[in-house]
C-alpha cells in the first residue's frame, strides 16, 4: 500500500493554471494538494538545464498573456517573477535584406516605407482595428464564459455583459468583430496590406500553435490571442520572464508554499476516483491515492477524460464531444546552446531587432506551402519560425558572451509519415535530426554561420511533448482556439464553466475558456468558480473589468 | 591686456560626459540639472528602466553638488549639520542625511562620504556653500565646494559587479553596501545608488570621467549595458522609497510661501534624527515636534487599479481631502500601482483607514477619474536580496 492522505482539494497537474488555481484556493484557506508526474512543476512554462551553464525555456518561451491582476493578487514578484520586455524583431530574407519590427514607431514607419510606402498608414489602420478588438475581448478573460442556454442570474448577468459590450461597439466594429473571430489571417492581411514580407512577418502570430494555414478561417482569432496580452499595460507587447519560464511556475510553487499548500512530484494520476457520480480524490501512477471533495485536472480535456476517468461515469454525450475536441499537435521546437552571437551579415551590428523575435518567411504563400506539408504528415520543407536569443537581455541564461536560443518552429506533425505509415512512433534521433537539419538550413538565411556556434541542441516534436509534458498530441493550448472551440464552447458545450459532469471534479487547464498561453486565467477563473462552490467565494478578489 | 571681454554661459551647458551621451541618445530628450545638460531619456524610458533591474546601467551624476569639508573640526561640522549621528558611521562609510535649518525644516537630503573624522564629502542636490559656512563658523575646517572638480557616474543593476570585474575593478567585490574604497589611485567607488538594487558611484576627477566611462564601455557588452536618462531612474527610485527634494519635499530654503517647509520626521526619518548627539540644526524644533506630533506625513502607499496615481488627490471616506500623491508610478518589477504621498495628519498617521486616492487620466481626448482604495507599505516596494548580498551574486 502506498500513501494516503486526505485533503479539501488536490490539483492534478502542476502547470501554471493548476498553480494558479492552487493558490487562490490555498489563499482562501483550504488544504490543498498538488500531484505532479514530472520531478519538477511547471508543465510547460518550465525552465531546465540540459547542458551545463545554459538554462532553457523548455515550452514556451515568452510572457505576455499572463494576467496581471492574477500576479499582482498572488504578489509572483515577491516569489521572485520578472518579466523583462523585449524590442521588436525581423523577418530576414535570402537576398540579404530584411523587414525589422522595430518597437520605435517612427523607426517601423521609415522601415514599412523602404518596403512599401502605401503599408505606413496601412500599418496605423490595422494596429488600431487590432487593438480595438483586443480592448474588446481583454475583460472577458477573467470572466465565466456565460451560457446562453441558462438562466440563472449569474450566467444572464455574464450574458448581458457580452451585449452591453457588443453593443457598444456599434455595427462598424460588431462586424469588424465577426470577421474577426472567423475570418484567416492572411485574407486580413491581403485587405491591408502590400508587402508580402511585412504580411508574411504579421502572420506568425495567427497560426503559432494551430494546425491550421494562414489562409484557415479562424486564425485571425489566433493572432489576436497573441495580440491581447500586455506588459505592464502596454498591450500587445511581450516579454521574457528572468530566468526562463519556469520563473513563472517557481513562483506560482512559493506562493502556494507559503500558502501552505503542497506538491507532490514524481508520480501522476493514474485515475480519477469517483463514487456515485461524486470525485472522491485520486489514484497515482506509484500507488498513493488521496482523497478529496474537490479534484481539479489541469490535463486537458482529452487526457482527463478519456485516459484517467472510467468512461462509465460520464454522459455518453459528454465522452463523445470531448472525443471529437480538436487538439492537433503542429509545432516543434529547438532549444539551442551556442558559444557566441551568431553573425546576421544583413543587420547592422547591435542591431535592436536582433533581442526581438525572429524569422524567415518570406510570403503568405510559402506560410500556406508549409502547412500543406503538415497535413501530409510531413514537416514543412520552408518551416515557419519564431526564434529569439533571450540571453542578450537575460544574463542568467547562458555564460557570459555565450548565449541560448529557442526556436519555435511550424509546422511539424504529431503522427509524422513514413513510408505511407503516418505514426508519433515514426520520431526518432534520425528522424528528429532531419527535421532539425530543414530548421537550421533556413536559420542560415539570417546567420548564416549559425552551425558552427551549436554546442548543444535540445529537438522537441509534438510527439515529446506529449510524452514528456502530457499535452495531447502536443499541442500548445490544450485545444486548438477556433471559434467551434471558444467562450461556451470550450472545452464542449455545457461544460464551458470549468465544471464537469462529475461532482466536485472540474478543469482548471487550457483547455477551459479562455485558452491557452501561459495566461492562467483559466486557472484564477476555474479557483473563484471552485470557492463559489464551497461557499467561499467572497475570499477570492474580483478583478474589475 | 587686450583680452576680450567674456561672459559666463547663458542656457545649460555640457559635462564632460555629454558628448558620449550625445552619440547614444535617439530620444533627443533632455533636462537642466543644476545647469548641466542631463538626459531623462536617451532611448526608451521602458527598456533604459529594465536595463536597471536585470542588467547594468551608466549615469551621469556629475551635476550633484558636492562639498569637502575638512580639518580637524570636520566631524563636528558635520554633525552640527545633519540629523543622523556622522559620529558612529566609520571611516570609508557613505551615509544618507538630511539636515534642517533651525525651525527643522529640510533645507536637503544627500550622502555623507566619511573618509575620516577630519574629511567628510557632502554630496546633495542643491547649492549649500553658505550654509555649511555659517554651520561652521567658529569651527577649525576648510570648505570647498568640489561640484566642478569632482566628477561620477552612477553604474545600478544586477550585473554591475560583473561589469566592474570585467573593467578590471574585482576589488569592489569587496564592498558592502554603503562601503566606500579608493580602488585606484584618484578613482574612489561607494556601493551606493538612488535605485535600491545592487549598484555602485565611481566618482574621480572631472577631467578623468570620459576615460571611466569609456572604460566601463569597454566592460558593458556581456552585462547588457545601456546609458539612461533620469526618467528611467525615477521610476526606481520611488520602488526603492527613496524621497526626491522638490518633489516628495519642498527644500525649505527654495520655498517662498510660508509653511512649505516639512521635518525630517513629517518626511518618514524619524530615525535618522539622532537627538542624543548633543546639539545640531533644528534640534530644538525637532524636539518639540516629537511630542506635539507631525503636520503631515508622507507614507508609501500602494493603490488598486493600473493607472499610475502621480497628481492624485487623497480623500478620507471618499469625502474629505487629505493630501495627495508625491510621487506615483506602476511598478513594472513589483507590478504593483505604489506612490508616494503626503497626507495632512492625523490621517496616514493615526487614521490609516478608508482612504482613497482620486487619479486622474486623460486618455485620447477625454479626461476620465477613478477612485480607488489606499492601502500602506513600510517597507520598500522593491526588495530584493541580490542589493544586499556581499560578495555580489553575478547577475
Amino acid at each position: 500500500m502506498g500513501q494516503h492522505d486526505k485533503f479539501d482539494a488536490i490539483i492534478a497537474g502542476a502547470g501554471h493554471n493548476g498553480l494558479t488555481t492552487a493558490c487562490y484556493l490555498a489563499k482562501a484557506g483550504l488544504k490543498v494538494l498538488v500531484v505532479e508526474k514530472n520531478d519538477w512543476i511547471g508543465g510547460a512554462s518550465v525552465s531546465r538545464s540540459l547542458h551545463d551553464g545554459w538554462t532553457y525555456s523548455n515550452c514556451s518561451y515568452v510572457c505576455s498573456l499572463l494576467r496581471r491582476e492574477i500576479v499582482r493578487d498572488l504578489e509572483l514578484p515577491r516569489f521572485g517573477l520578472q518579466v523583462i520586455p523585449y524590442e521588436g524583431g525581423a523577418s530576414f530574407t535570402p537576398d540579404g535584406d530584411y523587414f525589422a519590427y522595430y518597437s520605435d514607431h517612427d523607426a517601423l514607419r521609415r522601415e514599412m516605407f523602404r518596403h512599401s510606402p502605401a503599408d505606413v498608414d496601412a500599418y496605423e489602420r490595422f494596429s488600431q482595428t487590432v487593438i480595438r478588438q483586443c480592448r474588446f475581448i481583454r475583460p472577458f478573460l477573467l470572466r465565466n464564459a456565460p451560457d446562453p442556454s441558462s438562466l440563472r442570474p449569474r450566467d444572464l448577468n455574464e450574458l448581458l455583459f457580452l451585449l452591453k459590450k457588443a453593443h457598444g461597439l456599434g455595427a462598424r466594429e460588431l462586424g469588424e468583430t465577426l470577421r474577426f473571430w472567423t475570418m484567416s489571417i492572411g485574407d486580413f492581411l491581403d485587405e491591408h496590406f502590400e508587402s508580402d514580407l511585412i504580411k508574411a512577418h504579421i502572420a506568425g502570430a495567427g497560426i503559432i500553435g494551430t494546425g491550421l494555414g494562414v489562409y484557415s478561417p479562424g486564425t485571425a482569432y489566433v493572432l489576436l490571442h497573441h495580440y491581447m496580452g500586455d506588459v505592464d499595460g502596454s498591450i500587445g507587447a511581450w516579454g521574457f520572464a528572468r530566468g526562463g519560464m519556469g520563473a513563472i511556475a517557481n513562483a506560482l510553487g512559493a506562493c502556494l508554499e507559503e500558502a501552505g499548500g503542497t506538491i507532490v512530484t514524481g508520480s501522476g494520476v493514474d485515475e480519477f476516483l469517483v463514487k456515485d457520480g461524486r470525485i472522491t480524490g485520486v489514484a497515482l501512477e506509484n500507488g498513493d491515492t488521496y482523497e478529496a471533495p474537490i479534484v481539479a485536472s489541469n490535463m486537458d480535456v482529452k487526457r482527463t477524460f478519456l485516459e484517467h476517468t472510467e468512461e462509465k461515469h460520464l454522459p455518453e454525450d459528454f465522452t463523445r464531444a470531448v472525443k471529437r475536441f480538436k487538439i492537433r499537435g503542429s509545432s516543434g521546437k529547438l532549444n539551442i546552446a551556442l558559444d557566441a552571437l551568431p553573425e546576421f551579415p544583413a543587420a547592422p551590428k547591435g542591431a535592436p531587432f536582433l533581442r526581438g523575435d525572429m524569422h524567415c518567411s518570406q510570403s503568405l504563400n510559402e506560410l500556406e506551402r508549409a502547412y500543406d506539408d503538415w497535413k501530409e504528415g510531413r514537416w514543412s520543407q520552408q518551416p515557419y519560425f519564431d526564434m529569439l536569443i533571450p540571453s542578450q537581455i537575460d544574463p542568467t541564461m547562458a555564460p557570459p558572451g555565450k548565449h541560448m536560443m529557442t526556436v519555435f518552429v511550424q509546422y511539424a506533425p504529431y503522427d509524422l509519415e513514413v513510408n505511407g505509415i503516418r505514426s508519433g512512433e515514426n520520431w526518432n534521433d534520425e528522424t528528429r535530426k532531419q527535421f532539425a537539419d530543414c530548421v537550421f538550413d533556413k536559420i542560415e538565411i539570417a546567420m548564416p554561420d549559425i552551425r558552427k556556434h551549436v554546442l548543444h541542441a535540445e529537438i522537441r516534436t509534438p510527439w515529446d511533448i506529449e510524452n514528456e509534458v502530457g499535452l495531447t498530441e502536443g499541442n500548445i493550448f490544450q485545444g486548438e482556439l477556433t471559434f467551434d472551440q471558444l467562450l461556451f464552447n470550450r472545452p464542449v458545450p455545457g461544460y464551458s464553466q470549468y465544471r464537469t459532469p462529475i461532482d466536485g471534479m472540474y478543469l482548471v487547464g487550457s483547455s477551459a475558456h479562455p485558452g491557452g498561453g501561459v495566461m492562467a486565467a483559466p486557472g484564477a477563473n476555474a479557483a473563484r468558480e471552485i470557492l463559489r462552490n464551497v461557499g467561499k467565494g467572497n475570499l477570492m478578489p474580483s478583478h474589475a473589468a | 591686456m587686450n583680452q576680450l571681454p567674456t561672459a559666463v554661459p547663458i542656457g545649460v551647458i555640457p559635462t564632460p560626459l555629454q558628448t558620449r551621451l550625445e552619440d547614444l541618445s535617439t530620444a533627443k530628450s533632455w533636462t537642466n540639472w543644476a545647469g548641466f545638460i542631463s538626459p531623462l531619456v536617451l532611448d526608451t524610458v521602458e527598456f533604459e528602466y529594465f536595463a536597471i533591474r536585470n542588467q547594468s546601467t551608466l549615469f551621469d551624476i556629475s551635476p550633484m553638488h558636492k562639498y569637502r569639508v575638512t580639518g580637524p573640526d570636520a566631524l563636528r561640522v558635520v554633525n552640527r549639520m545633519v540629523t543622523r549621528d556622522v559620529s558612529r558611521m566609520r571611516d570609508n562609510r557613505v551615509g544618507y542625511a538630511l539636515w534642517c535649518d533651525e525651525e527643522g525644516m529640510v533645507i536637503d537630503d544627500g550622502t555623507v562620504f566619511r573618509f575620516s573624522d577630519s574629511d567628510f564629502r557632502i554630496c546633495c542636490q542643491e547649492t549649500m556653500h553658505s550654509w555649511i559656512l555659517d554651520t561652521a563658523w567658529g569651527f577649525d575646517v576648510d570648505i570647498v565646494d568640489e561640484s566642478h572638480q569632482v566628477a561620477g557616474v552612477s553604474l545600478q543593476g544586477p550585473t554591475t559587479f560583473s561589469l566592474l570585474s570585467d573593467a578590471g575593478l574585482t576589488v569592489a567585490g569587496a564592498l558592502k553596501p554603503f562601503d566606500m574604497a579608493e580602488v585606484e589611485p584618484g578613482l574612489w567607488i561607494s556601493r551606493t545608488g538612488f535605485t535600491g538594487d545592487l549598484g555602485y558611484e565611481l566618482w574621480t576627477s572631472w577631467d578623468k570621467i570620459a576615460e571611466l566611462w569609456d572604460r566601463l564601455w569597454a566592460a558593458g557588452d556581456h552585462w547588457g549595458l545601456r546609458a539612461i536618462g533620469y526618467e528611467a531612474l525615477n521610476i526606481c527610485r520611488i520602488e526603492a522609497g527613496f524621497i526626491a527634494a522638490g518633489i516628495d519635499f519642498q527644500p525649505v530654503h527654495t520655498a517662498m510661501r510660508l509653511h512649505r517647509g516639512r521635518s525630517p520626521i513629517e518626511l518618514g526619518f524619524e530615525k535618522l534624527v539622532h537627538f542624543d548627539k548633543g546639539h545640531f540644526n533644528g534640534r530644538r524644533a525637532l524636539l518639540k515636534q516629537k511630542d506635539a506630533g507631525p503636520r503631515h506625513v508622507l507614507r508609501k502607499i500602494d493603490l488598486a487599479g493600473f493607472k499610475p496615481a502621480d497628481g492624485a488627490l487623497l480623500y478620507y471616506k471618499k469625502k474629505k481631502e487629505v493630501g495627495h500623491v508625491t510621487s506615483g508610478v506602476w511598478s513594472p518589477t513589483t507590478k504593483r500601482n505604489i506612490a508616494l504621498a503626503e497626507f495632512k495628519a492625523p490621517y496616514g498617521y493615526s487614521i490609516t483607514d478608508d482612504l482613497w486616492a482620486e487619479i486622474y487620466v486623460f486618455e485620447e481626448g477625454v479626461w476620465d477619474k477613478r477612485l480607488v482604495p489606499v492601502t500602506f507599505e513600510d517597507k520598500p516596494f522593491f526588495i530584493n536580496d541580490r542589493s544586499r548580498a556581499t560578495p555580489p551574486r553575478p547577475f
